[in-house]
């Protein structure tokens, strides 16, 4: 039925493409009307899991940290200088002269009552991961922040550059989450002028963001984000001109939108990865994947250079190691490489005492088609992997129970540019980890908690060289996103996904 | 009569309540659905501590017999993503849907009554073959794909109308032509049936014999008699198009219960789906029930059989 559909829609695509005519709509009054499918479910960033809710609580709200996306260097937002004070402890002093969107300044108040408001677990903030390191935040002077965390954490600076945004602490209080999600004030360069639950945001540039902000002032007057959840209507509203910017296009449709020439189609590298896990540890369902040739057969049969340019599309790398190579101490510097080599692999096989190869069941939950091109790969050295296709929540609950031993992974670490928010979720004993080596354990404890980013590298380099060698899981490749605009739209994509309309413009 | 009522509302009730235990257990036995919220990351911990939070560690049972006491209230509880009252989220998005299936019953009836009527005037002839034609069309074609080919027509390539949204009522006349189209074919094919054995009638020929001109005979005396089951019908097919409304309101962004019902499936908002599923089943029997009443008080034969 999906591939039914996907021929349909394809063909209702193409020869809609041929009649079209060019439309703008944003270019002649200044706006951007862009669309996204899905619903936030709140529009407090602290409360909201969905990708665009990040995206709007960038534009929203600052951050005390700025993280150069295209150097990937921490510098001065709303702080202008920090400093580690022990192993737990980190000093802020904040910029003056910021004003949040209701005209609130911004001082150590805001960063002290924000802090602790949402690290505190009553109050349930949705993504704990991004605020449950945090023990408090102290108000130094009225220019000066110190906060104090749970254990160390050198993460932190990677949180304080992205999901953590500061709120105007008086107007908090008197609102709460529910208050901030109606009428969201910050002090970012675009501000909320109308909010319509599960219809639309609106949002018009900050005439008062301050100067000395990295992000440059915005030069779009308005942006308009119209929640509109099917892929082909946004794509007929982007042909007509009612949209202007549309993301998460599917590769084949973003190949016929390349055609239209009132349109520009892009596609951009994301954070998210793929890679197979394969249970070795103890409590196995699958005994075979305990023998190191078996796990190392597979690493060589599949071909990933192939896989990129038929079924993954433009803008993806292949990885060699579990964590996306931008990410904080993620390297690939003396992992063994398993390249392509079918001949290899059935040797492997033959060595391990399958000659004649094995059925195994292989769990996937998204990119089906590519989970069929690795399954066509397996056949060809005589593993016969039977898919399994389910639910997320159904297949982690298999893998975790010990039911699944074969899996098709992605992991989006939550576009945290670090190690930490990666590779330790599947193999430091968390309930991911099928492996459980203790000898990586310790080096990803030793990275994860280490303030010595020279400590931390090695760490993470002895880790993921063990898990490869080891062949403990097979890293496959990142993943790609494609954007189809307006074509006088100025857009750059960033890995992290997250689109920067505060520097884009009209030509 | 009234003791022919009474009996089906009392089969209506024992549909419903059934329809809540599938409604229920559906929702619960298709996944475990504290894992499903916890969503992707989630440690062991936060899975049990959600477990433990909303009772879902409690007997299926108990859980159930809450579920219906607080719902027969008109207490859903909580939305898990949107975090306000389901029934609140539930009357902000009824409108919509009204409109549309309202909107889509008037295109199905004004359809296929005039081509029922003009299909039974000239039987077997090729008018009744393309009135035929329409309804299977209409019966196989799958909705999300008439709804397509009507967006890229009108919307992208002669840019007549819009394509999405609900802001105006022209924002509703494609989601009302892709949805209505559906019901149609049922509604043609009674109109068709009813006219022929209308015409075929005594009274009828007898309207004929007395020099009645032709429109008055077919408009005054068959028409009426005719329709009088379509009137049944469409209360039944009204129930059918709110359900379709899901995709419907969800390929044309239009911001009612269908959607809503998508927005929660996407987010595992179990209440939410529960609410809405069990809602719009509710209609469905209580338009069934109508409709069966509506027809064994026109037709006597029905309550005395």
């Amino acid at each position: 039925m999906p591939g039914y559909r996907t021929l349909l829609k394809t063909t209702l695509l193409a020869a809609a493409v041929a009649f079209t005519l060019p439309a703008e709509a944003g270019k002649r009054d200044n706006s951007v009307k862009w669309a996204s499918n899905q619903v936030p479910e709140s529009l407090d960033a602290y409360f909201n899991n969905v990708r665009i809710g990040v995206i709007l609580a960038h534009h929203i709200w600052d951050t005390l940290i700025y993280r150069d996306p295209k150097t990937n260097e921490y510098k001065p937002s709303l702080a202008t200088a920090w400093r580690w004070i022990d192993d737990k402890t980190l000093e802020f002093d904040l910029r003056k002269g910021v004003k949040f969107h209701n005209g609130e300044a911004f001082d150590a108040d805001d960063v002290a009552y924000t802090l602790n408001f949402v690290s505190k677990p009553e109050n349930k903030s949705t993504t704990q991961q991004n605020v449950n390191w945090i023990a408090s935040a102290e108000k130094v002077e009225q220019f000066k922040v110190r906060i104090h965390l749970k254990k160390p954490f050198p993460a932190a600076l990677e949180y304080l550059a992205g999901p953590v945004v500061m709120y105007p602490g008086e107007y908090y209080a008197k609102v709460g989450p529910k208050g901030m999600s109606a009428n969201p004030v910050g002090s970012g360069p675009y501000m909320v002028v109308e909010a319509q639950p599960g219809r639309l945001v609106r949002l018009k540039r900050n005439p008062d963001y301050f100067k000395e902000s990295l992000k440059p002032q915005p030069k779009i007057e308005t942006l308009e984000l119209r929640l509109v959840p099917d892929q082909n209507t946004q794509t007929a509203e982007l042909m007509a001109g009612g949209l202007d910017w549309i993301f998460n296009v599917p590769p084949d449709q973003a190949q016929q939108l390349k055609t239209v020439p009132s349109l520009q189609v892009k596609s951009g590298e994301t954070m998210r990865i793929v890679f197979l896990t394969m249970a070795s540890g103890e409590k196995t369902p699958t005994p075979v994947l305990k023998d190191i040739r078996v796990r190392k057969a597979i690493s060589h049969a599949i071909n990933r250079e192939a896989m990129l340019k038929t079924v993954v599309g433009e803008s993806a790398r292949v990885i060699y190691t579990q964590c996306f190579p931008t990410q904080f101490g993620c390297t690939d510097e003396g992992a063994p490489r398993y390249n392509y080599d079918p001949a290899k692999a059935k040797a492997l096989l033959k060595e391990a005492g399958y000659p004649n190869g094995f059925e195994i069941d292989l769990y996937a939950y998204r990119e089906r088609p590519q989970t069929e091109a690795m399954i066509g790969y397996l056949r060809a050295v005589g593993i016969r992997a039977n898919l399994r296709f389910m639910q997320y929540a159904a297949m982690r609950d298999s893998i975790r129970e010990h039911k699944a031993g074969f899996a098709h992974q992605t992991w989006g670490s939550f576009s945290v540019n670090d190690v930490s928010a990666s590779t330790p979720v599947y193999f430091k004993f968390l309930a991911d980890d099928v492996t459980r080596d203790q000898e990586v354990r310790d080096l990803l404890d030793v990275g994860d908690t280490s303030v010595k980013a020279e400590v931390r590298k090695v760490a993470y380099k002895n880790a993921l060289k063990k898990i490869a060698e080891q062949a403990y899981s097979v890293p496959m490749y990142s993943l790609p996103v494609y954007y189809a605009y307006a074509k006088d739209l100025e857009f750059r994509p960033y890995p992290d996904e997250i689109p920067r309309f505060w520097e884009y413009r009209w030509k | 009569m009234l003791q022919y009522a009474l009996k089906r509302a009392v089969l209506a009730l024992l549909v419903a309540l059934t329809v809540s235990l599938v409604c229920f257990l559906l929702v619960n036995l298709s996944t475990d659905v504290a894992t499903a919220m916890a969503g992707e990351g989630a440690t062991a911990e936060t899975i049990d501590a959600i477990r433990t939070q909303y009772g879902f560690d409690r007997p299926l049972a108990v859980q159930y017999f809450e579920w219906l006491g607080r719902a027969t209230l008109g207490n859903f509880g909580d939305s898990l993503y949107f975090r306000t009252p389901v029934a609140a989220l539930v009357l902000q998005r009824m409108p919509t849907t009204m409109i549309l299936g309202a909107s889509a019953l008037g295109f199905a009836l004004a359809l296929s009554i005039p081509l029922g009527v003009i299909a039974a005037l000239k039987p077997n002839s090729w008018i009744d073959r393309l009135t035929l034609t329409i309804a299977v069309v209409g019966q196989a074609m799958p909705s999300f794909w008439f709804a397509l080919l009507l967006m890229y027509l009108f919307g992208v390539t002669l840019q007549l109308l819009p394509i999405s949204g609900g802001d105006t009522w022209l924002h509703f006349i494609l989601p009302a032509i892709a949805l209505g189209y559906y019901a149609a074919p049922a509604i043609m094919r009674l109109t068709r049936s009813g006219m022929l054995e209308v015409l075929e009638s005594d009274y009828i020929r007898t309207a004929r014999a007395k020099g009645l001109r032709n429109t008055s005979v077919l408009f005054k005396h068959a028409l009426r008699n005719a329709v009088a089951p379509v009137v049944a019908l469409a209360a039944v097919q009204l129930g059918f198009l709110l359900g379709g409304s899901v995709v419907i309101e969800t390929i044309f962004a239009l911001n009612g219960l269908g959607y809503l019902a998508w927005e929660a499936i996407s987010h595992n908002d179990f209440p939410v789906v529960q609410a809405v599923v069990l809602l719009i089943s509710l209609v469905y029997i209580v338009l069934t029930l109508l409709a069966d009443i509506a027809n064994a008080w026109l037709d006597p034969r029905i309550r005395i059989g």
